[in-house]
């Protein structure tokens, strides 16, 4: 029989280019020169320093954009890329702008609750040893914690979706204590636990812990049960079923679990070093507030969400790679 | 049993199978629902046994207790005279869905049981040897939602073959395909058994691939299934479906099911 049946995945959409210079990227590189002469040759109506540096930074924006857009034709598949990110780079330059005058140049959003972007700048420029700390601190907290409770939920799930016996045991406890939220174990876990550290730890371990168990354990249970049938008539023995059906062919749920758990884990991860732990982001947050530095405040805030979003995004990659034979799944 | 020489790539002969008065239940909501109802027949090595009857009959039923999978509640099934306790290689299973692993690609699927075992090192060979056999070589990479129907029930024909069974049990295997592969795989099917020497039993609802594929075809009553009629199709291959002989058959079978005009 012809062998037509076979689908081709669809090549990926070429936007569409034409001529040898990139429109766009002349545009977007106007408007960070725009912001870059707003920003330097405009009087400050709140004095922050740092203005003249913003404005050589928005000023080689602008030049990079503008090699891209003379070059781009010549850098192939990534210069296509890059062509759509023109609308964006534009809106960025009249953001900055928009945010520069209404702080530093008119003085409409005052100090101290509200920053400027020189007044970020200045932070990232002066206070980046404590804050390359703090992310340190709250990376290696959020994963050692993330990875303990990962594995242990994805264990639990395994046995919870295999052994009845298991299931009989553990479903209760899961049932009473998965929803609690972590962080009301908080004072327990501050004095249980030996330092504030260890204790962190267990937060974010029990809160990533929960929504991979039920994932996993959904997953597993939800297996055709054909593909069982099918293996064993092959010879199969138990750990096979185990290992090479029931869990592969669980494992987008058991993603859903992860993707779940990360989120539940950045939560705790900012509540116990509000509370407790002496270093990390959250500490941070806490500490510009106390000294009303919400400069600082706002610059963590950034750092932050880039450090979630980049894990989540690892996640998704990580995720890709194993369940390549899915189709239709979402991307971030 | 003859020991299981499944590994070896000589052709082995097919399987005899014997069921002896097997009746089984099912319990739905603790009632007892009887599926089989004292079943008795008897398999030759090599042959091949159409089960015809209506749907949701408990033919399928009877593929599972052949194949291991479950144990009759009255009666015995034997493979070449011993009892039928537990799932093995040698009698393998083909369903109506495909039931392939979406996360292996064609080859990972169909080496599925020789890794089961261990001896995809040893016998690796064989399973391009297989996709070769269905018809599939150069698909031996795509991904199961890359398939046709058609191709797709190949891939699980070429899985349960490179385990050299010596009973291919059929449950409806081309009850899902379009009308057009359904002709063409059913030539395929006889071409691979008149070569493989083994024993087919095909469960089907469809009268005329009964007659065009087996040489006898047993029709069954409606549920509890029994043994209503035995017809032999003493007809040479390749069979063509306006064979006056096969036509008279096929009327023959259909008043059996009571479906006569």
């Amino acid at each position: 029989m012809s062998a037509s049946g076979l689908s081709i995945a669809a090549p990926r959409e070429k936007v569409a280019s034409t001529g040898v210079f990139w429109l766009g990227g002349f545009l977007a590189a106007g408007a960070w020169l725009a912001a870059a002469l707003v920003t330097t040759l405009l009087p400050d109506e709140i004095e922050v320093g740092r203005t003249l540096e913003l404005g050589l930074l928005a000023g080689a924006i602008a030049g990079v954009l503008l090699l891209l857009a003379i070059g781009s034709s010549s850098l192939g598949e990534a210069g296509l890329k890059l062509r759509r990110t023109a609308p964006w780079a534009t809106v960025l330059a009249l953001g900055l702008i928009a945010w520069e005058w209404l702080t530093a140049k008119s003085g409409t959003l005052p100090l101290p609750f509200f920053a400027s972007p020189q007044g970020l700048l200045e932070v990232y420029l002066e206070d980046w040893p404590r804050l390359g700390e703090s992310v340190l601190r709250s990376l290696w907290l959020l994963l050692s914690g993330y990875a303990i409770g990962a594995f242990a939920g994805f264990v639990a799930g395994v046995a919870l979706g295999w052994s009845k016996a298991i299931g009989y045991w553990v479903h209760p406890v899961l049932r009473l204590i998965g929803p609690l939220p972590a962080t009301a174990w908080l004072p327990i876990a501050f004095f249980a636990f030996p330092s504030s550290g260890s204790a962190s730890t267990f937060l974010v371990a029990l809160a990533t812990w929960f929504p991979v168990t039920v994932l996993t354990w959904s997953g597993v249970a939800s297996v055709n049960r054909n593909y069982y049938d099918i293996a064993r008539t092959l010879g199969a023995s138990q750990s096979f079923l185990v290992l090479k059906v029931a869990i592969p062919a669980a494992l987008p749920q058991v993603f859903v679990g992860l993707f779940m758990g990360l989120g539940a884990s950045f939560s705790v991860l900012v509540v116990a070093e509000m509370l407790g732990v002496k270093a990390g982001l959250g500490w941070y947050l806490q500490w510009a507030q106390g000294w009303a530095a919400y400069g600082n405040m706002y610059a963590a805030l950034v750092v932050m969400a880039l450090m979630c979003s980049g894990l989540t995004t690892l996640l998704f990659r990580g995720r890709d790679r194993l369940l390549a034979w899915q189709k239709g799944t979402v991307r971030w | 049993m003859v020991s299981t020489n499944s590994a070896t790539s000589t052709p082995v002969p097919g399987m005899a199978v014997g069921i002896h008065g097997v009746s089984h239940r099912f319990l739905l909501e603790d009632q007892p629902l009887p599926v089989l109802d004292n079943v008795s027949l008897e398999v030759a090595p090599g042959e091949f046994v159409a089960l015809l009857g209506p749907s949701g009959c408990g033919k399928s039923t009877l593929l599972r207790l052949l194949a291991g999978l479950d144990q009759p509640t009255e009666g015995r099934v034997l493979g070449d005279g011993e009892d039928i306790q537990a799932p093995d290689p040698s009698r393998v299973l083909v369903f109506q869905d495909p039931t392939l692993y979406p996360w292996r690609t064609v080859q990972a699927n169909v080496a599925l049981g020789l890794e089961a075992r261990g001896l995809l090192k040893t016998h690796g060979y064989r399973v391009a040897e297989a996709i070769r056999l269905v018809g599939l070589a150069g698909f031996e990479t795509a991904y199961p939602h890359q398939l046709s129907g058609g191709m797709a029930q190949r891939v699980a024909l070429a899985r349960a073959l490179v385990n050299d069974p010596r009973l291919l049990l059929l449950d409806e295997p081309l009850g899902k395909l379009d009308s057009l592969t359904r002709l063409s795989m059913q030539g395929e099917l006889v071409s691979l058994w008149q070569r493989s020497g083994l024993t087919a039993l095909l469960v089907t609802h469809d009268v005329e691939e009964a007659l065009i594929l087996a040489q006898r075809v047993i029709v069954f009553s409606p549920r509890p299934a029994r043994i209503a009629a035995e017809i032999v199709v003493d007809r040479p291959y390749p069979r063509h479906r306006d064979d006056p002989h096969l036509v008279e058959l096929r009327r023959q079978a259909l008043s059996v099911l009571g479906l006569e005009n």
